[in-house]
């Protein structure tokens, strides 16, 4: 089984210790690891045997992202191998296919630049693209940029003349500022300014105008994704908190045998249990109907961002003061559990898009 | 996913079979307890149509579709009584038979009963002739159910029985009631109960209907004073009756968050109630709704991949917990918002009939019925995490 495959792999290679030293040296990302990962296939995911990937389709890179997020796996795998590789995909002229084939041999990595303001709206186009010759200028800034520190190329989505522009372009180009941010879950992210950044026409992905179309369905294999990498999270955070319940001793007995924490325990597994059935749900539509498929999408990033949420809270209160001391690890379950439901839209963002889609 | 085309086959079979056969005063999607048959000796048909309805279906194994065909079933496997129902479903057919035989006792001689005891007790079930009622909990046993202290006495070829049952639903209606009696008191509490089968309509047996916050209910109280039963009259071995009793409550667990939040029946609240009430104003109201259809919508999700797996051997055992609490926790989080959502239309009491008022208060027993919140997150806590006990 690809999940049993990857527990071993990441157990070795990647436990939350590994994030922990990562930190420590003040680094937010390994690249060795992820030319291991790119090593076994992870890196072409989604992308298709002849254009070099392994093609195994979203249910699989949702059973490899909650693997790696029950041990916090820093990687590119959701930026590059999910969204990026979803976004080529949609386009798959000559230089997209180069791209592709690049990412899943794991020499190329992407970051996707589109939030501008606190919050995840997926059409952030206030970066204006102003004709320039053959090609554009872009002008603007753009925040929270996951992995955008270590990246290769970004995908950026601004407003051309033509309506919301995705562009491709390098991230050593003239005029881009990237800024690397400290963020909390010690991941790689970063906030960029465009000062009149020249891109060509060829960098276009697609065509001008066309970004939203192209970006849609790539965000919604990232939300997926990320959706089973916060189940992950919270199943890693449970299956420590249940251990810690057997193992401490307060008042001559384990503290799991006591109903208050038994009954917390139980109500978080059940929530895990039910989050799940839509995580599968998620990777299932966007397999089979990926055109019906937002609101599946959807179900699973809320529902795994409320999940992820509580694990967190239960697992830092069931642990009493060792939950909040940095050197146990709980606290890197918390902040990435923060940052993650963050990113791709939060619980209300994807409840809304739950909502209108039912029509009310 | 596409169906095979054996599969396509058989819903073009049934989908003819329903268009001839179900009357059309009964695709109504009608599924009250009062408007659906519950079969027994004394059952009064209430129209022509509700007594065909049975016979064809019965004829054809369609009140039980999943049980043998020797026993009175179609035999159908799951993608079978999954198009089944889809297509009941489509038609708002109701269903033809419910009965307490169906749900419980039914599932318990499979497991547990003799070749004749199948032969017996199941065709008369499926035909809706027997009426069966449940006799498990007592005043002094609720969610300590093994403590039960209902006797039977051993006279050889018969068991007396004395001693008293509550919550069991339609005893006054029911022909037969399967019980979990003590017949040993000396052994520990689980190892000396039998589950027996008991006539209703014999002179030591009464019961008095019990009235509910909600109104009128099913539930009884159920007197023993004297009750004669035959000793062929019992499922698994004497002393055993533990053992069914657990499955049972499973299977009852499982029927209870399958029929409260139904394979993909409830339909969206949200739309609910913009149909009927307009556009969701107070902004509080309408963030507990958004969260209760995001929750609605993995629990159901939840319940089918259950129920997939049930169809690919794997039961959900001790899972069943999980299923009964989240759904009726949830039922209950539905009422109320229905509730605040009707405001002041809500409030008014309709008698006995139940309606808004009627179905908020009978779901604060969701949560009670068929084992406790509580009892359901012990089971979690101490089977699936391992936590001590």
């Amino acid at each position: 089984m690809l999940s049993d495959a990857a527990r071993a792999f990441l157990d070795d290679k990647a436990p939350v210790a590994q994030l922990r030293a990562l930190r420590d040296a003040g680094r937010s990302h390994d690249a060795g690891l992820w030319a291991e990962m790119a090593g076994m296939g992870w890196a072409g995911i989604l992308i298709a045997e002849d254009q070099g990937g392994v093609g195994m389709g979203h249910a699989a890179a949702g059973v490899l992202a909650h693997e790696m997020g029950k041990t916090l796996v820093a990687s590119p795998f959701l930026s590059t191998a999910v969204i990026a590789a979803t976004a080529l995909g949609q386009v798959a002229d000559a230089r997209a296919r180069s791209a592709l084939g690049q990412i899943a041999a794991g020499d190329l990595t992407y970051a996707i630049a589109l939030q501008e303001g606190r919050k995840f709206a997926a059409d952030s186009a206030g970066v204006t693209a102003t004709p320039d010759g053959n090609g554009f200028r872009l002008t603007g800034a753009k925040g929270f940029v996951v992995d955008g520190g270590a990246a290769d190329r970004l995908l950026v989505l601004a407003q051309s003349d033509q309506g919301p522009t995705l562009f491709d372009l390098p991230c050593d180009r003239d005029g881009l500022s990237i800024t690397g941010r400290a963020q909390i879950d010690a991941r790689d992210a970063a906030d960029l300014r465009f000062d009149a950044v020249p891109v060509s026409g060829d960098e276009v992905l697609g065509d001008a105008g066309q970004g939203l179309a192209i970006l849609a369905p790539a965000l919604r294999a990232g939300q997926a994704a990320l959706a089973a990498e916060q189940l992950g999270l919270a199943t890693g955070a449970m299956e420590m908190t249940v251990g810690y319940l057997k193992d401490r001793q307060q008042f001559g007995r384990p503290i799991g045998s006591f109903q208050a924490l038994q009954h917390r325990a139980a109500r978080l597994w059940c929530e895990i249990e039910v989050t799940s059935s839509a995580i599968l749900n998620a990777g299932r539509a966007l397999d089979e109907t990926p055109d019906m498929a937002e609101v599946a999408v959807s179900l699973a990033k809320a529902r795994a961002t409320a999940t992820a949420t509580l694990a967190v809270q239960e697992g830092v209160q069931m642990h009493g003061g060792i939950g909040v001391t940095d050197d146990y690890d709980m606290g890197f379950y918390m902040k990435r559990a923060r940052v993650s439901a963050e990113w791709l839209g939060d619980y209300g963002y994807h409840a809304q898009v739950i909502a209108r889609a039912g029509g009310f | 996913m596409t169906e095979t085309t054996e599969l396509a086959e058989f819903r073009q079979d049934i989908r003819d079979w329903l268009a001839e056969n179900c009357p059309p005063d009964l695709r109504d999607g009608n599924l009250e307890d009062d408007n659906v048959c519950w079969g027994g000796r004394d059952w009064v048909f209430q129209s022509d149509s509700q007594r065909d309805w049975l016979h064809r279906c019965a004829e054809r194994g369609y009140t039980v579709p999943t049980w043998p065909r020797a026993y009175g079933g179609a035999g159908m496997d799951r993608a079978r009584e999954k198009i089944f129902r889809e297509e009941m479903d489509r038609i708002n057919a109701r269903l033809p038979l419910q009965s307490f035989g169906i749900w419980m006792l039914g599932p318990a001689v499979l497991a547990f009963g003799t070749e004749d005891q199948k032969q017996d007790l199941l065709p008369p079930i499926a035909r809706g002739e027997v009426r069966w009622c449940q006799g498990y909990s007592e005043p002094g046993a609720g969610s300590d159910l093994a403590s039960v202290q209902t006797r039977g006495e051993d006279r050889g070829d018969h068991w007396v029985v004395n001693g008293q049952k509550i919550w069991t639903s339609y005893a006054n209606k029911a022909d037969r009631i399967f019980a979990l009696v003590r017949t040993d008191s000396d052994a520990p509490k689980h190892k000396g109960i039998s589950f027996l089968l008991i006539d209703m309509d014999q002179p030591g047996v009464t019961t008095r209907p019990i009235q509910l916050i909600s109104g009128k209910s099913p539930f009884c109280e159920t007197f023993f004073d004297d009750a004669i039963v035959p000793k062929a009259q019992i499922i698994g071995e004497v002393n055993r009756g533990w053992d069914v009793a657990k499955h049972l409550l499973t299977h009852e667990r499982e029927s209870i968050s399958g029929g409260l939040t139904g394979m993909g029946g409830v339909p969206s609240l949200g739309r609910y109630l913009k149909e009927e009430l307009g556009e969701i104003s107070d902004p509080v109201l309408r963030a507990d709704v958004m969260r209760a259809e995001v929750d609605a919508m993995a629990i159901r999700l939840t319940l089918e991949r259950y129920a997939d797996q049930a169809e690919d051997g794997q039961g959900a055992g001790d899972a069943s917990a999980m299923l009964k609490y989240v759904a009726t926790e949830f039922n209950k989080r539905r009422q109320e918002l229905l509730m605040t959502a009707g405001g002041a239309a809500a409030l008014d009491w309709d008698g006995d009939t139940g309606g808004r008022p009627g179905d908020w208060l009978r779901s604060k027993a969701n949560s009670i019925e068929g084992g406790t919140s509580e009892i359901m997150l012990g089971i979690i806590s101490r089977r699936i995490l391992g936590l001590p006990g």
